[in-house]
């Protein structure tokens, strides 16, 4: 039997950026977050911030278009917005600790019911990669994870318990996987929107914790 | 007034010491002292400490891991130290999993906030950045407006090297864009502050006061990039 097909990374980010409301300061992570930043819906205003302090920046800039001085936190050329301003690193964090952003965006390897998540540390791995995502998660108002569901090897990375050292305790809102949309509520993860052709029963098999079904359960929204 | 102007990057590095402490800049390859770190690299100082967000990249060019690879570095303070993805093998990641040198892993936010409390004079703050992780193992906690806090300490350096967009003979710097990052609070909170310039350095009153980005009495050695330096 054909594997089920799972949702697109592009989509995973669109249903997140569904989520920003007109005005919102918004800090994308590294990798897959990035994406949340092509979709488009002209009826709002959104404001990116990058930890590497540059506030309201633009798309990525095309070929020949780059500017060597401004690139976004992944260190992609971007291009300028009218409005953007560039301030240093420690005014950048006092932003983020200071409570200025609306949501961040950031991939995980594991996400727990009680909204703690763990994306900077593998324990058979020496070291770990922090940069802004402890600030961040700590800062933001909103924390928002766009990751896949499972493992490359199928384990579950939606958890009673993270099993690797955490960025922060509880501060999970909203979880979007290829297989549909959560939230995190008070008494564990809600399943909001399934990925089309899955059921709440097979995404159940494929999670460790245990599901909540929203009552107003519907298909994956692909588009507002 | 004193002249702050150095002829060669090798000229503004000589005197380096082992052991010292180096701030280096920069942020995805923007805003690194790449020609002074290329001179330090030449000049050979060791056991040396560095602090930078991150501890080198897989890329060719050179930065902070260049002395790493080199030996010249005991430990790097840093918000990396472990790449982001493992295929990426950088070669402190070699030689940090084989104990050839140390690090501190700090959040990249901590570690903007410890320089600019090493400049400012303070001894340190409180964050709720790292509070339930094992980061904050052992660090002082204290609830402050209901919340859980770390205490954190200043990150002083000996000598901070520097790239900058323009620059006076005062030492009054400005970056340009995302250039600036850990540049400014790096020239304030080390002992002696070197910078490697990439416009003409010009006189004394010629940049507009009100546009300065850091004050000229932290900066203390200018070095003009010359047109066959280091310009990515």
């Amino acid at each position: 039997m054909a594997e089920k097909v799972k949702l697109e990374r592009q989509a995973m980010c669109d249903r997140l950026a569904m989520e920003f409301q007109d005005g919102w300061i918004v800090n994308l992570g590294v990798g897959m977050p990035t994406l949340c930043s092509n979709y488009s819906d002209s009826s709002r205003e959104i404001i990116n911030h990058a930890e590497n302090g540059v506030i309201g920046y633009g798309p990525l800039a095309k070929e020949g278009e780059e500017d060597r001085h401004l690139v976004n936190a992944g260190g992609q050329k971007v291009t300028p917005l009218p409005g953007m301003a560039c301030v240093h690193h420690a005014d950048s964090f006092m932003m983020i600790r200071g409570g200025m952003i609306d949501v961040t965006v950031m991939g995980a390897y594991e996400v727990a019911e009680n909204g703690d998540f763990a994306n900077w540390r593998i324990p058979s791995r020496k070291g770990g990669g922090i940069g802004g995502a402890m600030d961040l998660a700590a800062g933001a108002k909103r924390v928002f994870i766009a990751m896949e569901h499972t493992t490359r090897d199928g384990g579950p990375k939606l958890l009673n318990k993270c099993t690797l050292p955490i960025t922060a305790p509880g501060v999970v809102k909203m979880l979007v996987t290829d297989l549909g949309l959560f939230e995190i509520t008070p008494e564990g993860f809600m399943l909001v929107e399934h990925a089309p052709g899955w059921s709440p029963a097979e995404i159940q098999e494929l999670t460790e914790a245990k599901l909540i079904i929203s009552d107003g359960l519907t298909e994956f929204r692909f588009r507002a | 007034m004193k002249n702050k102007i150095f002829k060669t990057m090798d000229d503004a590095v000589a005197d380096i010491p082992d052991g010292v402490t180096i701030l280096s800049p920069g942020f995805s390859g923007v805003g690194v002292p790449r020609n002074l770190l290329a001179a330090l690299n030449r000049q050979g100082a060791k056991g040396l400490t560095g602090v930078s967000n991150n501890a080198g990249t897989v890329d060719e060019n050179i930065d902070i891991g260049t002395l790493v690879e080199a030996g010249q570095m005991k430990k790097m303070i840093c918000a990396f130290t472990a790449s982001t993805h493992p295929s990426q093998v950088t070669p402190f990641t070699r030689m940090y999993n084989d104990d050839e040198i140390e690090a501190e892993l700090v959040p990249q936010g901590t570690l903007a906030e410890r320089l600019r409390s090493a400049a400012a004079g303070i001894g340190g703050f409180y964050t709720p950045t790292s509070v339930g992780t094992e980061l904050a193992e052992g660090k002082e906690h204290r609830e402050i407006n209901g919340r859980m806090h770390v205490l954190e300490y200043p990150l002083p350096g000996d000598y901070a090297l520097v790239r900058c967009w323009k620059a006076d003979t005062a030492g009054n710097l400005v970056f340009r864009l995302t250039q600036r990052n850990f540049n400014p609070l790096m020239a304030m909170a080390a002992k002696v502050t070197i910078v490697e310039v990439e416009e003409e350095i010009v006189e004394a009153g010629e940049l507009d006061p009100d546009l300065i980005h850091v004050a000229g009495i932290y900066v203390d050695r200018l070095v003009k990039i010359p047109a066959d330096g280091i310009w990515i």
